[in-house]
């Protein structure tokens, strides 16, 4: 443990998987609450869109990520509008746009490659400290809304007609959330992979809400299961020398199921 | 004139007519039942108030501000105004009597030293002063509802509107919340009540505006609830 913390890169993958973990249960709670648990899939493809630009007009992918996945979330919000009656089209609508965007420009940039391959899956050893300003700049943004709007927003989830009816600026906290939701995406494709940051938003949260009671301790449990995920996903990771976004998704899965796992027990005494 | 609606009419997009050519006035200090048959328009009336709707035509006056017209950033400003009353009580179930009814003086920012003050004030107003550490599971229906009565009275609305309030009680709770409504008439808030309850509307005699096939069939001052 303390022989991995030698080298900087793997500091830099610590500091990236905390930010990760804090941020995605914060966000995810509320998508989750709110029925929404498709909308990570949708804005991490947008941002795959984005990944793609940089690469084939040679920008950095972070910033074409960032500025595909706002939009994404900007369009999904005004789509809704269009097909209030059929709300999930709109994601189907943006996540088809994304992919089909990202995989014509990574054809054009003539395929894969390992960068790509990094963004797809996570990397430990590609976060550098460039990535780490932008992230940690991102989570403060994220951090410092859901405490200052986290009322409202708790309310929105619970019961957004009533919350409407209080005089709740509604309309515009929904777009503000995806757009949060888009920026979670953007901190955490670097470690755990485009393929898997929806799995970071929904899976601890799915647990904490097995095993928790009210809405605090359900959001404190889910961070700490998403710290657990992935300061063992990164280290075993780093042994295994395998992209890190798997074993992170898969060790929150392991946890998911300990939880029902015990909870049953439980219930049987 | 605290509510006026002027030639209000209301169709939903798939072409059904909820409301026609809607004419009423309420003054400050009323206690005003609004009865009907299931479907007659009573909740799309309420919605229209809230701008939960919107009307195709005519004009809505809240305050003398010509809601129809109201930019949509200025919509919670209006709701605010307005205190709201289901017949499912909607209460947030992780939290107790009194974070319930001070929750909705937090979301609207009220300072925290109002929310100390106002509080307790509307929990005694409903009777509830000795329950405000009990969660919503732990109360009866009508002591359920009288919470969300609190809660939309805590902000100090200068109206109240109430669909159904008494739609999920047995007659002598109905009652209870009744007394509860006229108190908080008699202190100066107007009350707007959609309700299917004969036996309240005839013995309060109160103002009866009975909507029936989207139009106005009776407004009578002191009026029972008919047939
Ligand atoms: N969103 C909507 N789209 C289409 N029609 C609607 C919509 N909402 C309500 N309606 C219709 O408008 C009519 C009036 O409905 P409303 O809810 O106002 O009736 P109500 O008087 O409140 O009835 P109740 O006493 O049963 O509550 C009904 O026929 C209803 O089916
Ligand atoms: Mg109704």
């Amino acid at each position: 443990m303390i022989e991995i913390l030698q080298y900087e890169f793997m500091q830099r993958a610590f500091i990236a998987g905390i930010m990760v973990a804090v941020t995605c249960p914060l966000i995810g709670i509320f998508i989750v609450l709110k029925r929404l648990s498709m909308i990570g899939d949708t804005l991490s493809h947008a941002s795959l869109a984005g990944i793609a630009a940089g690469m084939l007009w040679g920008f950095y992918p972070f910033w074409g990520a960032l500025a595909f996945s706002v939009t994404g979330a900007i369009a999904i919000e005004k789509l809704r509008k269009t097909f209030s009656k059929y709300e999930e089209i709109s994601n189907s609508i943006i996540l088809s746009t994304g992919i089909g965007l990202a995989v014509v420009m990574i054809g054009l940039a003539k395929g894969f490659n390992t960068d790509l391959m990094g963004y797809l899956f996570g990397s430990i050893a590609a976060v550098n400290s460039q990535d780490i300003y932008i992230m940690s700049a991102l989570s403060l943004v994220i951090i410092l809304s859901v405490i200052v709007l986290y009322k409202k927003l708790f309310y929105i989830a619970f019961d957004e007609e009533g919350a409407q009816i209080s005089g709740i600026s509604v309309d515009f906290l929904n777009i503000y959330l995806t757009i949060l939701t888009a920026l979670t995406v953007v901190v955490s494709m670097r470690i755990v992979g485009v393929f898997m940051v929806s799995s970071m938003l929904v899976i601890p949260v799915a647990a904490a809400i097995q095993a928790g009671t009210g809405f605090i301790k359900t959001m404190i449990l889910s961070v700490v299961f998403a710290l657990i995920s992935v300061v063992l996903g990164l280290i075993l990771s780093y042994y295994l020398d395998i992209a890190p976004g798997g074993t992170i998704v898969l060790l929150s899965v392991l946890i998911l199921l300990i939880v029902i796992f015990t909870k049953g027990i439980k219930k049987e005494k | 004139m605290l509510i006026e609606l002027v030639n209000v009419s209301k169709t939903f997009s798939d072409g059904h007519r909820a409301l026609s050519n809607i004419n009423i006035k309420i003054d400050n200090g009323e206690f005003v039942f609004l009865v009907g048959p299931s479907g007659a328009g009573k909740s799309t009336l309420i919605k229209l108030l809230l701008k939960e709707l919107e009307a195709d035509q005519g004009t809505i006056l809240i305050n003398d501000k010509d809601v129809t017209r109201m930019k949509r950033k200025d919509i919670p400003f209006l709701r605010r105004s307005i205190g709201v009353v289901f017949q499912d009580f909607r209460l947030l179930h992780e939290k107790t009597v009194y974070e319930n009814v001070a929750f909705a003086m937090e979301v609207v920012e009220a300072p925290a030293k109002d929310i100390r003050r106002q509080v307790p004030i509307v929990l005694s107003l409903v009777g509830l002063s000795k329950k405000s550490n009990l969660y919503p599971s732990q109360l009866s229906g009508g002591e359920q509802q009288r919470v969300s009565l609190a809660r939309a009275m805590v902000n100090g609305p200068s109206i109240l509107i109430a669909d159904e309030p008494t739609g999920n009680l047995d007659p002598d709770t109905s009652w209870e919340i009744m007394r509860n409504l006229s108190e908080i008439n008699h202190r100066g808030t107007t009350i707007l009540m959609a309700t299917h309850a004969k036996e309240i509307v005839d013995a309060m005699k109160k103002r009866v505006i009975a909507i029936e096939e989207c139009t106005i069939a009776r407004d009578d001052k002191k009026g029972g609830y008919g047939i």
